[in-house]
């Protein structure tokens, strides 16, 4: 099987639906709606989060509005509970939410700690997750990167657990390899990195480690270029994806020559 | 009657159903969700919710977010 017929077989599911894209991103931070829209395009990601926030009473009519430049029926919308620093207010986010997205389920549980860190708080986290795998949600979930909450986040119910590689917008990378490593080998549902990718190389070596995905949002839309790294975004999770699948090389200290020796003339 | 529409004091006719709000907010047929004291209100049933004196009301919509 060639390279290629193994990427266009290779998916994943989250709550029974099955993904080709890798690459997740959200919708915050571009300059306008046509800029969300064309990154968005470019990224040729399937699940797109987007925030739930009070309406402006007395906006402009025929205000563009962010469902239209990425339609539900397009993609799979993956509302967040971002700003959330109390479990009642995650629940009472996701709810509206599947109000608002006409009783679609899926959504991304978020429970702030701190506004400097923007650290998961984990006992929030457990409880807003217990609530709303209860009320029948599908819950993808944010979360430091400890390997014993991620457990008791799938043992609970959640769909996806999304470790964090680094601090939300923080672009520092993959600072925890190691930590990943093991919450993807320990875990049955799909494993996705969510924040702290700054750049391509990021996305792609969370990707080696096995992650089943990346989550970003600044990486892209704080871009000198967003659309120019949606696009850069996308080739590196695939890059990534196919070098885990191809198996890499033994690290090794000392050298090993690719020429053969046979045959040398001197 | 006076109720409180996200977060702010607002004066709205007596006897409002949630539908009437919609309208009176010129947001009819307008991808949102509504909660009143913390419940969610159905956009099937809004012609039905009575809204009250000091109703707590939200009403949301989907924006950029990560």
């Amino acid at each position: 099987m060639s390279e290629n017929a193994n990427l266009r077989d290779d998916s994943f599911v989250v709550a029974g639906t099955t993904y080709h894209s890798r690459l997740l991103v959200g919708s915050g931070k571009y300059k306008d709606l046509d800029e969300t829209r064309q990154a968005t395009d470019a990224s040729g990601a399937e699940i797109i989060t987007v925030a739930i926030r009070r309406t402006n009473i007395g906006q402009h009519p025929g205000e563009p509005n962010l469902l239209d430049v990425v339609p539900p029926s397009q993609y799979t919308i993956l509302p967040n509970t971002a700003g959330c620093y109390t479990a009642e207010d995650a629940v009472r986010t996701c709810r509206l939410a599947r109000e608002l997205l006409d009783g679609h389920k899926l959504v991304k549980l978020e429970v702030l700690g701190d506004e400097k860190t923007l650290y998961p708080d984990v006992t929030a986290t457990l409880e807003a997750a217990d609530t709303l795998v209860k009320e029948g949600f599908d819950v993808m979930v944010y979360t430091s990167d400890d390997p014993i909450l991620a457990r008791r986040l799938e043992d609970i119910g959640c769909c996806a657990v999304m470790p964090l590689a680094a601090p939300i917008g923080s672009g520092l990378g993959i600072q925890n390899k190691y930590n990943l490593r093991t919450i993807i080998e320990n875990a049955s549902v799909p494993i996705l990195v969510d924040a702290g990718v700054g750049t391509a190389s990021d996305a792609a070596i969370a990707m080696e480690l096995g992650c089943d995905g990346v989550l970003m949002n600044t990486a892209i839309a704080g871009a000198q270029n967003p659309v120019l790294m949606a696009s850069a975004m996308k080739k590196a999770i695939e890059a990534g994806r196919e070098a885990f699948l191809a198996g890499r090389i033994p690290r090794k200290r000392y050298a090993s020559a690719s020429s053969p020796l046979d045959g040398t003339f001197f | 009657m006076r109720i409180q529409l996200n977060g702010e004091n607002r004066n709205i006719p007596d006897h409002s159903n949630a539908q009437d709000l919609v309208e009176l907010l010129k947001l009819t047929d307008k991808r949102l969700a509504m909660e009143v004291n913390r419940e969610i209100v159905p956009r099937t049933t809004f012609a039905q919710h009575q809204l009250y004196e000091g109703d707590q009301i939200e009403i949301v919509h989907a924006i950029g977010g990560g």
